[in-house]
């Protein structure tokens, strides 16, 4: 498996380290009720199919990045650095996902 | 009082020399840090220009005399052999000198020895001269640089600099031993 | 028997080796199954299950019965196939699942038994009583039936890894992957050209086909000639890739020094390539199908692509009077090639009525092969007419073909299904199945040389345009292009005795219409029931027919019944050239810290701590045990003073405007109220509410700190870091680097610390100018230093940094200077001990489950300011009594030894699960209070101190009762760090 580091270019999948879903980025703030807290920490999608996720390049650059990719065909559609993502406007998080 | 005696950070390791390719230790200078704080980027490139380089791109270095400055990360490059004139207050610095072996793997056997160890595309076209990639040396974090056709710097942390010279060594060997096969 | 000026060996030079104890001599050239055909070798090996005699059946890794093992001791390998191994000065291989003897084999007995062995024997039959399978069946069964052994023993020869790219990897080179590569090397693209056997050619090596008027052979000398001399092209001979993975990567296995004589102790025996390609042509060729009639097993029964191969390539004659049977034309130039080189053809065996083949042997057309006869190899073929009428015919070798499989293995191995096409009776891959890979020749099912040359030239010609490089024009060389001539014809129907399908396993069609029977009607139930297919040769040869034959039981058609999955290796890979690089020193780099060489001559042995090595403790003359050493080592900083490397804490430094607004971020305490020069401990949560790590973070200067975190969870804390900014506040002005590998770092603690500095230090300090949890730039024998004053021991401490090249030459001096003030260095253990008894956690104790309530530290969540796990650290039941607390224990009696992972329970209930209080995480004997201390998480353990509990050991089978006690044993007040 080889990721596109958007620094680095293409990489081995070894220099990474993964770290799940990628809405864990999207920290909700900090008077958000439980539900929104619960659904951050511990409620994930399993698609089959597309999915975010995040990846830590541990053995390059140290850049945070999120791919996207599908789970069913090992697609990966793209990556792109997660400091440069457009950021959820404040507040967020109320309620649950359906 | 006397001063303190320093410690080379391959002291008794190294040179390995083989017939197609060596590895040495380079000789202590100055790392330095890079990191440009918020909207001095182009403060940053400017001190950097004093010193006859400039900021370099992701995945490159600019070279001048023994002086470079290598790309090493996100928004961070590493200076070194210079001192960080100018760059004081527009950019984090923070000194590294300490904090790597620094090696030159040189020779014709140079891209077949890293071919073993780096899970990175090092052909000519790919990773050119005044080329560097963050990447692994087997499990290390490493910093590699090439200088020249057959000409490599690995940099890796100081305190693995036994276990870098061992996987290095094992690596030209087992390439000598085949080359002798014939 | 050799046949003269025929094949490609180097008959100039005699090769010896040995076989099942005897020698043998081949040619320069030879595989192990060559050279003992020749040389008149019919058995290989016994067979799986039933103990039959095996010959050889193929000429490449696709062989399922010529399995040998090749070396001894340490350095034997098993399932060698003799069809892949050359021989070489020394070599000495035996034949495998046979005792005494592959010629003499007592288990041959199994055989006898074969009604009672059919598919799920062994399900069925060893049942009941239970006890039994592990201590008798399946020992006893293990025995009878199997493959080679391995040694058992730890081998030392070099195995290697490697990495390649390249814009094309050609897999094969046979004439489409020769003409592939040659396409695109001429182009100019970087091509890597890999092949199994030790020689390229594939396919042209082992027919008597002309190209462009020449022998076959010759051509491909031609082109890889031009090839190696191309910079950008890569030959890599006796190469097998064995997956193909995302991405482009491809797992590829080289022969190194499996055919040289006694090689180097560093030459690799074997490497693992990652060969990662823009693009790939797979031009694996084909793989021959057995036809399954009666007794189809027996020694001298082969493909009849192999026989006519051995004749080519080898120059060997199979037999001395051969037959031939086939469904298909390819098997007359089994007949056509032996014969001109003056081989008997007994007779040829078409299945079809209708062919006509002229030469000076007999021709059967509409006849099948009904049973053989031979118990230690053939002697004669039954054959029946289309009448029924059966007739014998004398015949040492019976060479076989019910067609062709196309080798699309890699194509499918990222689960992509074949299509079926019922022209040329074999499955085929189908376009796109493996990104970037494009398949030419006879694995597209395209099976004539012309074709071959075609598809491999026309694969390149895309590649080279989808590189953006022009492709020379080159001419297709003249070669033969027969069509596909076939009758799909799987078996023999209703043979008399047992005919085989997958000979590695001892599979046979009964046991496929026995399996679709009892209900596996599934193609991958099948497999599993009867183990088809899951021997080292994975079914190449015969799978095809096994889902043939459960189509026709099911009565489904062959397309319907499906394949079964393509996995990865594609041939058996070692689990040391997978391994390579990961044995010995390889498996993790060492961390040495700048004082290890000074404590390896003082004989401190070594705890690793992560990659780190850290000293255990450094004994001194007369002490018996690690006990004595640390003992004296924690009195010593208690009552003189001692010296400590802790360099492998983690180092962050932390600059920016941001830097303090950052910090209380991460850290559930306040950070940018911090001021220069001085120091602040700081608890660090994880977003779920759990203690991530602790430290101490100093203020360097403004908007400049330098965090600590501990050794284990340094490379945690940085990823986080970097992950919180990212993530949260990547507009924020903060830069983060590590700098643990910059300094050589020691503690110096005890009541003569400072005494001990000042002999260091330019400027020396005293204790109120510098109280205790300041920081700042001092000078130490002329070089720029650090000084922190921190404790972990409860002592009067500091820790001095220099720049790492002057550590080694500090911590010398440091220690001598100890020394002389009845002190000395100390190690993790009386570290340990110095921070149990004050009560100082570690990650024993905030082992990634516990919260900042649990330990007490809850007073440091801020209530002032958001920071990272705040949120989910006070939520419901992360707080309260119900909750494990940390206390500490001591034994009574004081003596009683007590241990870490013991549990905890109310004095008087049973020590059962459902009554669990909690645990212990950190034990020590304290020389300092003369007991045992433990620390512990207790289930409302604060409100329990003072009071008693039952500590019980169930692994070391202790039961300790214990006084619950406040976690800090030693000086409470802290007075002793502040003197």
């Amino acid at each position: 498996m080889r990721l596109t580091c958007p620094l680095c270019g293409e990489r081995d999948r070894r220099e990474f380290t993964y770290y799940g879903a990628a809405v864990y980025a999207d920290r909700p703030h900090a008077g958000a009720g439980p539900d929104a807290w619960d659904d951050y920490l511990h409620l994930r999608d399993n698609p089959a199919g597309e999915t975010r996720d995040l990846w830590y390049h541990e053995l390059g650059c140290s850049a945070w990045i999120e791919v996207t990719r599908n789970t069913v065909t090992h697609t990966i559609t793209a990556t792109r650095l997660v400091a440069e993502r457009e950021r959820p406007a404040k507040p967020k998080g109320r309620g649950r996902r359906a | 009082m006397p001063r303190l005696i320093e410690t080379a950070a391959c002291e008794g390791l190294l040179p390995v020399v083989l017939p197609e390719v060596r590895l040495s230790e380079l000789p202590f200078a100055p790392v330095t840090s890079v990191a440009a704080f918020a909207g001095k980027d182009r403060a940053v490139g400017t001190a950097l220009r004093k010193l006859g380089l400039g900021w370099p791109e992701p995945g490159r270095s600019v070279r001048a005399g023994e002086a470079a400055c290598l790309w090493t990360g996100r928004d961070q490059a590493f200076l070194i052999g210079a001192a960080p004139e100018g760059l004081a207050g527009v950019a984090a610095l923070t000194d590294q000198s300490d904090g790597w072996a620094r090696m030159r793997l040189q020779g014709p056997g140079a891209e077949a020895v890293l071919a073993r160890l780096v899970p990175i595309d090092l052909r000519v076209a790919a990773f050119p001269e005044g080329a560097v990639a963050r990447s692994g040396l087997n499990h290390m974090m490493m910093v590699l640089m090439r200088e020249g056709p057959q000409a490599f710097q690995i940099m890796v942390f100081r305190s693995m600099a036994g276990s870098a010279v061992h996987e290095l060594a094992v690596a030209m060997k087992a390439l000598a031993a085949r080359a002798a096969l014939g | 028997m050799r046949i003269a000026g025929k094949g490609l060996i180097d008959r100039s030079e005699t090769v010896g080796f040995r076989f099942d104890g005897r020698d043998y001599t081949g040619f320069r050239g030879d595989t192990l199954a060559s050279a003992l055909l020749a040389s008149g070798v019919r058995i290989f090996g016994r067979s799986f299950k039933y103990h039959r005699p095996r010959g050889v059946m193929t000429t490449g890794s696709e062989e399922p019965n010529a399995l040998v093992t090749v070396g001894r001791g340490a350095r034997q390998v098993p399932n060698v196939r003799a069809t892949v191994q050359e021989i070489h000065a020394g070599l000495e291989a035996r034949g495998q699942n046979a005792w005494p003897s592959i010629g003499l084999d007592l288990m041959g007995v199994n055989d006898l038994f074969a009604p009672f062995f059919g598919a799920g024997f062994y399900y069925k039959t060893f049942m009941w009583p239970r006890a039994f399978w592990e201590s008798l069946y399946e020992p006893v069964i293990r025995r009878a039936a199997g493959l080679g052994a391995l040694s058992g023993k730890s081998n030392d020869e070099a195995y290697e890894k490697a990495w390649a790219f390249c814009d094309l990897l050609v897999i094969g080179s046979g004439p489409a992957g020769l003409m592939a590569a040659l396409v695109a090397g001429r182009a100019g693209a970087d091509v890597i050209l890999v092949e199994e056997d030790s020689r390229m050619g594939g396919r042209l090596l082992l027919e008597s086909h002309q190209i462009a008027g020449r022998p076959g052979a010759d051509w491909a000398a031609d082109v890889l000639a031009e090839l190696g001399a191309l910079p950008n092209v890569r030959l890599m001979p006796r190469t097998t890739v064995t997956g193909a993975y995302d991405g482009g990567t491809y797992g590829a296995l080289e022969r190194v020094a499996l055919h040289i004589a006694g090689p180097d102790d560093d030459v690799p025996r074997e490497g693992f390539w990652r060969i990662v390609a823009r693009r790939a042509v797979l031009a694996s060729g084909a793989h021959e199908r057995q036809i399954a009639f009666a007794n189809n097993d027996r020694p001298g029964i082969m493909t009849a692509g192999a026989v006519r191969g051995y004749l080519n390539r080898w120059g060997v004659a199979a037999g001395k009077s051969v037959t031939v049977f086939g469904n298909n034309d390819y098997a007359h130039r089994t007949a056509r090639d032996l014969s001109a080189a003056g081989v008997r053809i007994a007779a040829l065996i078409d299945l079809r009525e209708d062919v006509a083949m002229p030469g000076d042997f007999p021709v059967h057309a509409g006849c099948r092969v009904i049973d053989t006869v031979g118990r230690r190899g053939l002697r004669e073929v039954v054959i029946a007419d289309r009448e029924g009428k059966v007739s014998r015919i004398v015949s040492d070798c019976l060479a076989v073909s019910g067609g062709w499989n196309p080798a699309l293995h890699l194509a499918c191995h990222l689960n992509g299904r074949p299509d079926w096409r019922e022209d040329i009776a074999a499955f085929v891959p189908r376009a796109g199945m493996v990104p970037g890979l494009t398949v030419a020749g006879a694995a597209n099912g395209a099976f004539s040389t012309h074709a071959c040359l075609a598809e491999g030239a026309a694969a390149a010609e895309a590649v080279v345009e989808d590189l953006g490089l022009r492709a020379a024009k080159t001419d297709l060389p003249q070669a033969e292009d027969a069509g596909v001539r076939i009758r799909a014809y799987w078996e023999v129907p209703e043979p008399k005795h047992r005919a085989w399908l997958d000979f590695a396993n001892d599979v046979t069609t009964k046991d496929v219409r026995l399996a679709a029977q009892e209900n596996y009607r599934s193609v991958e139930h099948m497999k599993r029931y009867t183990t088809q297919g899951m021997a080292p040769d994975q079914g190449k040869n015969s799978n095809v027919a096994a889902l043939a034959i459960l189509a026709d039981a099911t009565g489904r058609a062959i397309p319907e019944t499906g394949t079964t999955t393509f996995r990865p290796p594609y041939t058996p890979v070692s689990i040391a050239a997978m391994g390579a690089g990961g044995q010995g020193k390889g498996f993790a780099p060492e961390r040495r810290t700048t004082s290890d060489g000074a404590a390896r001559d003082r004989g401190a042995p070594m705890i690793e701590a992560g990659l780190w090595y850290r000293a255990a403790y450094f004994p001194r003359p007369g002490e018996a045990s690690w006990r004595e050493s640390c003992d004296r080592e924690v009195r010593m900083v208690r009552e003189r003073v001692g010296v400590a490397d802790v360099s492998t804490l983690g180092k962050i430094d932390i600059q920016g405007r941001d830097a303090g607004r950052f910090l209380d971020l991460v850290y559930t305490n306040t950070f940018s109220t911090l001021k220069p020069g001085r120091v602040r401990y700081g608890l660090m949560l994880r977003e779920d509410g759990m203690v991530m790590d602790d430290g101490t973070t100093a203020c360097l200067g403004e908007g400049h700190y330098l965090m600590t975190t501990t050794t284990a969870a340094a490379g945690q804390v940085m990823r986080h870091l970097d992950f919180v900014h990212q993530a949260h506040c990547p507009d924020w002005d903060v830069r983060m680097i590590s700098v643990t590998e910059s300094w050589a770092q020691f503690a110096v603690a005890g009541p003569l610390a400072r005494e001990l500095l000042n002999s260091v230090l330019e400027t020396p300090i005293d204790g109120a100018a510098f109280p205790f949890l300041s920081c700042g730039e001092v000078r130490v024998m002329e070089v720029e230093a650090r000084l922190f004053r921190i404790s972990f021991s409860g002592e009067a401490g500091y820790e001095i940094a220099v720049p790492a090249r002057f550590g080694a030459a500090l911590w010398r001096d440091l220690v001598a200077r100890a020394e002389s003030l009845g002190g000395g260095a100390y190690g993790m253990e009386a570290l340990n001990v110095l921070r149990i008894e004050k009560g100082f956690i570690t990650h024993a104790e905030i082992h990634g489950r516990v919260t900042a309530f649990d330990i007490g530290l809850q007073g440091m969540v801020s209530a002032k300011k958001d920071c990272i796990g705040k949120a989910a650290s006070q939520r419901p039941g992360l707080t309260g009594p119900e909750r494990e607390q940390l206390v500490g224990l001591r034994p009574i009696p004081a003596g009683r030894a007590i241990a870490a992972g013991a549990h905890l329970f109310d004095e008087g209930a049973a020590a059962v699960a459902s009554n669990d209080r909690g645990y212990v995480t950190s034990v020590c004997w304290s020389p300092t209070l003369r007991s045992h201390l433990a620390l512990a998480f207790l289930k409302d353990g604060r409100a329990r101190i003072g009071g008693r509990v039952k500590l019980v050991d169930h692994l070391r089978k202790a039961e300790v009762l214990c006084e619950v006690t406040h976690p800090v044993f030693f000086d409470p007040e802290g007075g002793r760090a502040r003197a």
